[in-house]
C-alpha cells in the first residue's frame, strides 16, 4: 500500500498532470484560462487574490527548492536545521497568506450571488483543497518544530522522496517508511492536486506570462 | 497537429527582426482565430422588421444559425434617392438591435396558457357536457364559477394546454356569446396595422366576418391629433423624413427626434449643413434640444400661447403691414379664409360669428339645386360681387355636380373669380364681435393673464339680405382671423377695439402676452416667429414644424395643433416641399391601406363591418364616467348659453351614438341577430321600421345608456398586437376594476359617494365589475396584458412570421419574412385566428346558422353621409325625426352564415366583384386584380366558399393586400385617380401612368424594399422629383382639402365648435381634473410631498413598453421603473437621486426610484410611458397592492367638440375622427416612499431613512 501510495500514485498523477494538460492545451484551447470573476464582483478581491497568489508562489518556488535540489549543493554553508528553519519560517508566513487569501475568496465564491452562480464544481473543490492542503502544510510545521535537533530528519527523507521520484531511483515510497502521518496526508493531497490538476483552472499556471518581460514587440500576421 | 509542439518547435526558431530589431515577426499557429471567425458565421441572412409602433420602419438583416436566430443588423439597401437628397440608410437602432433576446428569453410565450382556475371549470364544464358551448354556458351563467376566475386575474396561476382545446374553449365562448347577448360584445383591439399588416388582418377578419366589434386605437392612444380632420378633412398626413432635408427652416415642437425618431434623426442634423436653422421647443432639456440652434423652453400644456402669438406676429407682419404676396396668393386659394360667416347680433347690439354662409341662405339659393346648404360663399373682387366658388363638400356629392369638385379659381359656373380675403377697404359698416378669451381662467399650476372672457374687436363687414328676408352683416375668416389673434386694424367703430397695436403690449396673443404664460421670452417669440415665415415667404413655403405626440396629449390639443397648422397655413408652407406639419406619432401610415381594408374587415364578405372608437368605449365601459369632475359648463364658451348644455360628459357620447355622430359598441340592449325575428312576429314592415319604432318608444335602448346592465357588458374581448394593459391603457386601474374585476388601486370615489352630478342619459346601477367573461391575448411575450388575461396564446416573433410593414417616415414597403419556424408551440396570428375559426365553424351548428345581423352605421366621412343635418337635434327627445343615416345611425341587415366562418376567412368574398373597392370617397372596379389572385393564389375546389381565391397563407394574405392596393399596383392606382378625375373633373392618371405595368409582389419586396406607387388615397406624391409631403395634390393638383368649404379650414361652424369656443383657434389653459383634490388624503408617511404635472413622454430603453423588459435595455436603463424630478423639486421633498418614490391621485399610485436631473422643468414629473409591470415594482403604500404603470394615476376625460359627426370634415370615420385619450392635465402627489414592501416573502424589504 505504502508502495502504492507513494512510489507509483505519484507516477499515476504525474501521467495525468502531463499528458492531461497536453491534450487540453491542444484540444481546448478555450478552457485554458484563469476563469477569473474579477468581472462579476471585484470585492474582496483585491486582499484575497493577491494573499493567495503571493502566498501559493512563494510556497511552490519553496517546494521546488526545498525538495529538489541535493543535500550537497547546500551542505557546505547551510546546515539542514539551518535549512529547515528557514523553511518553516518562510513557509509558514507564506502558509499563512496562503491560507487567509485562501479564505476570502473560497468565503467569495461560495457567498456572492453572482461568482457562486458562475463557480463550476472543479471550481469550488480545487480551492477547498488547495485550502486543505495548505492547512495540512501548515500543521506538519509541528511536528518538524518538535524535531530540529533530531537525527534522521524528515525533511531529508521527504527530499530523498522527491529526488528518488523525479529521478527515476525507484524505491521512493521506503523514504517515507518513518514519517509521520501528517506528512503522508500532505503528499497524498498533493499528489492529488497535481492529479486533477488539468481538469480545472489550474492550467493557468503554465501559461504564466512571463514572456512578455524580455520578448519584443511582435507580428504574428505574414503576407502570403 | 499540436498546438504544443508546434509551440515548443517555434521555441527553437529565431524570430525575425524588423525595425532594427526593436520588433520580432513570428510564426506562431494562429488556429484560434477561427474561433472569433465562426462566432460571427451564420447559414443565412433573412429580411424582417420590428412590427412595434416605432415608425422606423426599419428593414433589418436577421442571422441564422443551426436553425436558430442568432442576431440581427441594419439591412442598407433601401432604393436610391435623388442626387442632391441623402440616402436613407442605414436606419435602426439600438433597441431594434436587441429584439432577438426575446426569442429564446424566459419570457418567450412558449405554449398555450390558460389560467388554473378556468382549466379546471372547463374540465368539469367538459365532462357534463358534450356541447362546448353548453359547457361554456355552465361556466358564465354561475356567478360564483366566473367569480372563481375573474378575482384571481393578473395573479398569475397558468398552466399549459393544447391549442385544439383552448380554441374549441374561445369559439364556445364566442357562439354563446353571439347567441346570448350579441356578436356585437365580442371585441377585439389591436393597434397600427402598418407595422404588421397581415397579423392585424387575421383577428380583425375573424371579428368581422362574426359580427365582432374592432376597437380604433389611434384616437384612444392620443396620437389622432383632431385637429388634423378639423382643418384638412384629413386623418393624419405628414412628410417623409427625407423631406425634412428640402426643409429652410425646421421647428422641433414637442417631438424629440433624435430619441424618438432615431433612424430619421439623420435627415435632421444632414440638412444643418445646407444653413437650414433647427429650433426646438421643448419644456424639458430633451436631446432635440442639444441639436438644435436655439431651444425655447415653453411651460408644458401652454404652447397654443406661443403658436398664437407667433401667428400674432405673422399676420401683423406679413399679412397685414406688408402684404406678402406669396401668401396672399395661398391663402385666398387653398384656405377659407376669403369664405364669408354670418355674424349674429346680441342683445347688447354687438355681434358673435356664426356659421359660414351659405348657397342656401341667399334668394334663389345661388343657382344652387345639388346641396346648396354645403357651398360656402365669398366676394368675387373682380365683379365686386357674392360668388360660389368652386371646390366646397356640396361639389363633391351628388350627380349633378360631377367634375366641379375642384380648387381651381372659379365660381360654380366656370367664371374666373378672384376671391376677396378682407373688407378693409370696401366694408359697408364696422361691427364690434366678441371672442372668447379663456387665458385669463385661474389654475393652481399654471399661470394666467387676467382679463374679461369675451375680447371684442372691430370688424370691416358687409351688409347682406338672405333669402328669408333677414338683413346680416357678414364678415370673411381673414379679417375674424386677424380680430381672433387679437390684432387691433385699426378700424373705428362704436366701441373700442380690445386688440393689441403693438407686440409688447400684454393683450391676448402678443409676444409680451405669451411670455407670461409660456415663460419664452417676447423678443425670443417674435424672432423666431419672424425668422420662420421669412424663410417661407422667401423659398415658397420651406418652414417646417415636426410635431410629437406629447403635445397632442392636453386636453386642448386641438387648441396647440391649430395654434401650429395656422403659423404654417399663414406662410403657405402646407403642401410644399420642405414645408408644413410633420406630424409623427404612431406607425399609422398603412400605405396599401385600400388593398388592406377588404381583407381585415371582411368586406369581399360582408359590409359594413362593426367598428367603434376606442376612447368612447373605455370611458363607458370601464366605468371612468362614474368617477367624472369635469362638468361641461367649465368647457363652454363664455358666448354660449349653458342652459342649453345641460348633462355631464357621456351624456353627450351617448347624444353623440344616438345622433349617428358616433359609432357605438356593444349597440343596443338587446341581441342584434333577435331582431329581425321580433321584427316579423311584431308584424312590421321592415326590421329597421321595427327598430326605430322600438327606439322612439323606449322598448329599445343604446347599450351605452345602460352599461351597467349584464345584457350590455363586453363580454369577450381579443387582445392582439397590442399591450393595452401595460401601456395604453389610460384609466389603468379602472379597466382592472370594472373591465375584469380584478385587484386594483382606484384612491377616488364615484359620483354616487362623492354626491356628485349624476348623468341625464345613462342609468346608474352600482357599478358591474368582472365584466369580461373571456379576455384572450396573443403576445410573443409575457407582458403585463397577458398576466390579466384568461387565455394566452403564444404568437411568432417578428422573425418567425411573413407580414408586411409600411411607415410615414419613408415611402418604402417591405416585409417580415420568417427566419425561422414560430419556436416552441407558438403559431403566427395569421394561423391562431385561422385556428379559432376553424372552432368556431365547428361549434356553431345548432347554435348559430344563417342569420341577419342589425348594424347601426354611424354616419361616415367621405360619403354621402357627412352632409347631415347642420343643426344639433336628437330624436330621442322629439327635437326631430328618427331617420336612419342622417338624424340617427344607419340600420343596416347583414346577412351572416355562421358555419361558413372558416371558408370565408380563408378565400376572397364576392363582394368586391360586386361592389368595387375604394377609399376616401372613390371606388373602381377589381373585377381584373381578384380574377389576379385567383390564379396567383389558387381557388378553393369545394365547400361554403367554392371558386372563391384562397387566402390560406400569411403571403397569400399579403399578395392579396399588394394585388388590391393601388400604391403597390400600378394599374390599381390609374384607375384610382381616374376614378378622382370623375370627382374633380381633372386628369389626374398622369400621377400613376409611369408606373402603370409595375406590380410589387411579396417576393419582391422580399428582396428589396420597394417604393409604394402614387394614389389617391394619400394626399402628397412619390415619385423622381418630390419627397413625400402631406396635402401636396391638393396645392398642387388642385384636388380639394375634403372639409367644409372644399379648402384648409380655419373656422370650424358647428354649433357645438362655436358653443365650446373653439370655431377659431384660442389659448386654452390645462383643465382641472381634480384628481388629487377628489381624493382623500392617504395617511402621512412622515416624508413631505409635493404635486406635480404628470408627463408620460416616449421611452429611451424602449418602444412603448417592447424592449423595456429586455435585459439589454434593462442593463442601459436602471432596471426597474423609474421618474424623473427636477432638482429643485426633488429638493423640497428630500428626494435624493434612485430614491424610491410614490406618486399617486385619486386614479391609483405608481411606485419607482427618482432620477433626479437638471433636464427636468420645475412642476413637472416625467415618466417615460409603458414600462412594463413586471420587473422590480414595490408595493404601494397608498393603495396597498402593487405599484401600477404610468396609466395607473391617469382617467381619460373626453371632449364633446370631438364628438360632432356628421358635419362635412366632422364625421366619424375609424381612427379619422372621435374622442381622444388625453393623459397631460393630470397631476399627482409625489413622496419618499418609507417601506419598500415587495409583498413577497424574499425577505428583501427595506425601510428608507425618512427626510430630514
Amino acid at each position: 500500500m505504502n508502495t502504492f501510495l507513494f512510489g507509483l500514485y505519484p507516477y499515476l498523477a504525474g501521467s495525468v498532470f502531463l499528458i492531461g494538460s497536453w491534450l487540453r492545451y491542444d484540444h481546448g484551447q478555450y478552457t485554458w484560462k484563469t476563469g477569473s470573476s474579477q468581472m462579476l464582483s471585484r470585492r474582496q478581491m483585491r486582499l484575497g487574490s493577491n494573499l493567495f497568489h503571493i502566498g501559493i508562489l512563494t510556497i511552490f518556488f519553496g517546494h521546488l527548492v526545498g525538495l529538489l535540489t541535493p543535500h550537497w549543493v547546500y551542505a557546505p554553508f547551510m546546515s539542514a536545521n539551518a535549512k529547515q528553519i528557514m523553511a518553516i519560517i518562510i513557509g509558514g508566513v507564506a502558509g499563512l497568506m496562503c491560507l487567509g487569501g485562501g479564505l476570502i475568496l473560497l468565503h467569495r465564491r461560495l457567498t456572492n450571488p453572482r461568482v457562486k452562480a458562475s463557480s463550476s464544481g472543479a471550481d469550488n473543490l480545487i480551492l477547498i483543497l488547495l485550502m486543505v492542503q495548505v492547512s495540512l502544510g501548515l500543521m506538519t510545521i509541528i511536528p518538524a518544530v518538535g524535531h530540529l535537533e533530531g537525527g534522521s530528519q524528515p525533511m531529508l527523507h521527504l527530499a530523498e522522496w522527491a529526488q528518488s521520484i523525479v529521478f527515476f531511483q525507484g524505491g521512493a515510497a521506503t523514504h517515507l517508511e518513518e514519517i509521520g502521518l501528517i506528512y503522508k496526508l500532505h503528499i497524498l493531497v498533493g499528489l492529488t492536486i497535481v492529479l486533477i490538476f488539468p481538469f480545472t483552472r489550474l492550467v493557468h499556471v503554465w501559461s504564466a506570462p512571463i514572456g512578455y518581460i524580455y520578448r519584443r514587440y511582435q507580428i504574428v500576421r505574414h503576407r502570403a | 497537429m499540436s498546438r504544443f509542439l508546434d509551440h515548443l518547435r517555434h521555441l527553437t526558431q529565431t524570430p525575425e527582426p524588423f525595425s532594427g530589431e526593436h520588433g520580432e515577426a513570428r510564426h506562431e499557429n494562429r488556429d484560434w482565430e477561427q474561433g472569433y471567425r465562426d462566432r460571427w458565421q451564420y447559414d443565412k441572412i433573412v429580411r424582417s422588421t420590428h412590427g412595434v409602433n416605432c415608425t422606423g420602419s426599419c428593414s433589418w438583416k436577421i442571422y441564422v444559425k443551426n436553425g436558430l436566430v442568432t442576431w440581427e443588423t441594419q439591412q442598407t439597401d433601401y432604393p436610391r434617392t435623388r442626387p442632391d437628397l441623402p440616402n436613407h440608410e442605414p436606419r435602426g437602432c439600438p433597441r431594434g438591435a436587441s429584439y432577438s433576446w426575446y426569442l429564446y428569453s424566459a419570457n418567450r410565450l412558449k405554449y398555450p396558457l390558460i389560467r388554473k382556475e378556468l382549466a379546471a371549470l372547463w374540465q368539469q364544464a367538459r365532462q357534463q357536457f358534450d356541447d362546448p358551448v353548453e359547457a361554456w354556458a355552465w361556466i358564465v351563467e354561475d356567478a360564483q364559477h366566473t367569480a372563481a376566475y375573474k378575482q384571481v386575474r393578473g395573479l398569475g396561476g397558468f398552466v399549459r394546454a393544447q391549442w385544439d382545446e383552448l380554441n374549441t374553449l374561445i369559439a364556445a365562448s364566442n357562439v354563446y356569446t353571439a347567441k346570448q347577448y350579441g356578436p356585437d360584445r365580442i371585441i377585439g383591439f389591436s393597434p397600427i396595422p402598418a407595422m404588421s399588416m397581415v397579423s392585424y388582418a387575421s383577428g380583425a377578419r375573424y371579428l368581422s366576418l362574426i359580427g365582432g366589434v374592432c376597437l380604433s386605437f389611434y384616437d384612444w392612444y392620443c396620437d389622432l391629433p383632431p385637429a388634423s380632420p378639423m382643418t384638412w378633412g384629413e386623418q393624419t398626413d405628414v412628410p417623409e423624413s427625407a423631406d425634412w432635408y428640402n426643409s429652410g427652416y425646421l421647428i422641433a415642437w414637442g417631438s424629440n427626434v433624435p430619441q424618438t425618431r432615431t433612424p430619421d434623426a439623420h435627415f435632421f442634423t444632414e440638412v444643418r449643413y445646407k444653413g437650414t436653422k433647427t429650433v426646438a421647443i421643448t419644456p424639458d432639456y430633451a436631446e432635440v434640444a442639444k441639436l438644435s440652434d436655439e431651444w425655447l423652453s415653453a411651460k408644458q400644456g401652454t404652447d397654443a400661447a406661443l403658436a398664437m402669438a407667433m401667428g400674432h406676429v405673422m399676420l401683423k407682419r406679413f399679412h397685414l403691414e406688408q402684404q406678402t404676396p406669396y401668401f396672399t396668393d395661398y391663402v385666398r386659394r387653398y384656405t377659407d379664409m376669403p369664405m364669408l360667416v354670418v355674424l349674429e347680433q346680441r342683445e347688447d347690439g354687438r355681434y358673435v360669428a356664426g356659421r359660414q354662409l351659405r348657397a342656401h341662405d341667399m334668394p334663389g339659393q345661388m343657382g344652387q339645386q345639388n346641396n346648396p346648404e354645403w357651398k360656402t360663399l365669398g366676394w368675387d373682387e373682380l365683379t365686386d360681387q357674392l360668388v360660389v366658388p368652386k371646390g366646397s363638400i356640396g361639389f363633391r356629392w351628388g350627380q349633378a355636380d360631377q367634375g366641379q369638385w375642384n380648387l381651381e379659381p372659379q365660381d360654380a359656373e366656370g367664371r374666373s373669380i378672384q376671391l376677396q380675403l378682407s373688407f378693409a377697404d370696401n366694408h359697408d359698416t364696422i361691427a364690434s364681435v366678441g371672442f372668447p378669451y379663456f387665458g385669463g381662467i385661474e389654475h393652481e399650476h399654471f399661470e394666467h393673464v387676467a382679463g374679461d372672457d369675451v375680447v371684442y374687436h372691430n370688424l370691416p363687414t358687409k351688409r347682406l339680405t338672405l333669402a328669408d328676408g333677414q338683413e346680416v352683416l357678414v364678415a370673411t375668416v381673414f379679417d375674424l382671423t386677424c380680430a381672433n389673434y387679437g390684432i387691433d386694424r385699426g378700424f373705428q367703430g362704436e366701441h373700442d377695439d380690445q386688440g393689441a397695436t403693438s407686440f409688447d403690449q400684454i393683450r391676448p396673443y402678443t409676444p409680451a402676452w405669451q411670455a407670461q404664460i409660456t415663460g419664452v421670452s417676447a423678443a425670443q417669440c417674435e424672432r423666431i416667429a419672424t425668422e420662420f415665415a421669412d424663410n417661407a415667404a422667401k423659398t415658397q413655403g420651406r418652414s417646417m414644424i415636426i410635431v410629437g405626440a406629447g403635445m397632442n396629449h392636453w386636453y386642448h390639443m386641438d387648441m396647440s395643433y391649430r395654434g401650429l397648422m395656422n403659423m404654417l397655413i399663414l406662410c403657405g408652407c402646407i403642401g410644399q416641399s420642405g414645408g408644413g406639419w410633420a406630424h409623427y406619432v404612431g406607425q399609422e401610415k398603412l400605405r396599401p391601406q385600400t388593398g388592406w381594408l377588404p381583407l381585415a374587415f371582411g368586406l369581399d364578405w360582408t359590409r359594413p363591418p362593426r367598428q367603434m372608437n376606442g376612447t368612447s368605449f373605455f370611458y363607458n365601459h370601464s366605468s371612468q364616467w362614474r368617477y367624472e369632475k369635469l362638468q361641461v359648463s367649465e368647457l363652454l364658451s363664455p358666448l354660449a348659453d349653458p342652459k342649453d348644455f345641460s348633462g355631464s360628459l357621456i351624456d353627450y357620447n351617448v347624444r353623440a351614438e344616438r345622433m349617428g355622430w358616433l359609432p357605438s359598441a356593444p349597440q343596443l340592449n338587446t341581441n342584434p341577430l333577435h331582431l329581425k325575428a321580433q321584427a316579423q312576429a311584431a308584424g312590421a314592415e321592415s326590421t329597421q321600421a321595427y327598430v326605430i319604432d322600438q327606439l322612439k318608444q323606449g322598448q329599445l335602448q343604446f347599450a351605452a345608456e345602460d352599461p351597467d346592465h349584464p345584457q350590455n357588458f363586453p363580454r369577450n374581448m381579443f387582445i392582439w398586437r397590442s399591450n393595452l394593459l401595460g401601456s395604453s391603457g389610460k384609466g389603468h386601474d379602472y379597466l382592472l376594476k370594472y373591465l375584469l374585476g380584478a385587484t386594483h388601486g382606484i384612491q377616488g370615489e364615484d359620483l354616487d359617494q362623492s354626491n356628485g352630478i349624476k348623468p341625464e342619459e345613462v342609468t346608474w346601477r352600482e357599478g358591474a365589475e368582472g365584466k369580461l367573461d373571456l379576455l384572450v391575448t396573443l403576445d410573443f411575450r409575457m407582458s403585463t396584458t397577458c398576466l390579466y388575461s384568461d387565455i394566452v396564446l403564444p404568437t411568432a416573433t417578428w422573425y418567425e412570421k411573413d407580414d408586411l410593414n409600411t411607415s410615414d417616415m419613408h415611402p418604402f414597403i417591405h416585409p417580415l419574412t420568417a427566419a425561422t419556424d414560430p419556436a416552441w408551440e407558438s403559431r403566427s396570428d395569421w394561423e391562431i385566428y385561422k385556428g379559432i375559426a376553424k372552432a368556431f365553424s365547428d361549434v356553431c351548428p345548432g347554435h348559430l346558422g344563417q342569420e341577419t345581423d342589425i348594424v347601426t352605421l354611424p354616419l361616415q366621412h367621405d360619403s354621402p353621409a357627412e352632409l347631415g343635418p347642420s343643426e344639433v337635434k336628437d330624436w330621442k327627445h322629439g327635437e326631430c325625426e328618427a331617420i336612419p343615416g342622417v338624424t340617427m345611425p344607419s340600420l343596416i341587415a347583414v346577412e351572416r352564415d355562421y358555419p361558413a366562418t372558416y371558408e370565408r376567412f380563408t378565400s376572397l368574398g364576392p363582394a368586391l366583384e360586386e361592389k368595387g373597392n375604394g377609399g376616401k370617397g372613390i371606388n373602381w372596379d377589381t373585377v381584373s386584380e381578384v380574377d389576379l389572385l385567383g390564379r396567383l393564389n389558387h381557388r378553393k375546389l369545394s365547400g361554403a366558399a367554392e371558386g372563391r381565391p384562397c387566402i390560406e397563407t400569411a403571403v397569400d394574405a399579403a399578395e392579396t393586400i399588394l394585388s388590391l392596393a393601388p400604391e403597390t399596383n400600378g394599374q390599381v392606382a390609374v384607375k384610382a385617380w381616374q376614378a378622382l378625375s370623375k370627382v374633380t373633373g381633372r386628369a389626374h392618371d398622369h400621377l400613376a401612368r409611369p408606373k402603370e405595368e409595375e406590380k410589387i409582389r411579396f417576393r419582391d419586396i422580399v428582396a428589396q424594399p420597394r417604393k409604394i406607387i402614387s394614389s389617391p388615397t394619400w394626399s402628397g406624391l412619390e415619385d423622381e422629383h418630390v419627397s413625400y409631403n402631406a396635402c401636396y395634390t391638393n396645392v398642387h393638383e388642385l384636388i380639394p382639402w375634403r372639409t367644409l368649404s372644399g379648402r384648409q379650414q380655419l373656422y370650424q361652424d358647428h354649433p357645438w365648435m362655436r358653443a365650446f369656443g373653439e370655431s377659431l383657434v384660442a389659448y386654452r389653459p390645462p383643465i382641472n381634473t381634480r384628481a388629487i383634490s377628489s381624493m382623500k388624503q392617504p395617511a402621512s408617511n412622515g416624508n413631505p410631498t409635493i404635486a406635480l404635472n404628470w408627463i408620460t413622454p416616449h421611452q429611451k430603453w424602449g418602444i412603448h413598453s417592447t424592449y423595456s423588459d429586455n435585459l439589454l435595455m434593462q442593463t442601459l436603463s436602471r432596471g426597474g421603473p423609474i421618474v424623473w424630478l427636477s432638482e429643485p423639486d426633488a429638493r423640497s421633498i428630500g428626494v435624493e437621486d434612485n430614491d424610491w418614490v410614490e406618486l399617486y391621485n385619486a386614479n391609483g399610485a405608481v411606485t419607482a426610484r427618482a432620477v433626479v436631473s437638471q433636464r427636468v422643468k420645475d412642476g413637472m414629473v416625467m415618466m417615460y410611458h409603458a414600462q412594463e409591470r413586471l420587473l422590480n415594482i414595490p408595493g404601494s403604500e397608498v393603495s396597498g397592492t402593487r405599484g401600477g404603470i404610468h396609466n395607473s394615476v391617469t382617467r381619460i376625460c373626453p371632449k364633446p367638440t370631438h364628438m360632432i359627426g356628421g358635419y362635412a370634415q366632422l364625421a366619424y370615420s375609424f381612427n379619422y375622427y372621435g374622442t381622444v385619450g388625453s393623459n397631460r392635465d393630470e397631476f399627482v402627489v409625489v413622496r419618499k416612499m418609507r417601506r419598500v414592501d415587495w409583498l413577497d416573502d424574499e425577505g428583501r424589504d427595506t425601510e428608507q431613512e425618512a427626510v430630514q
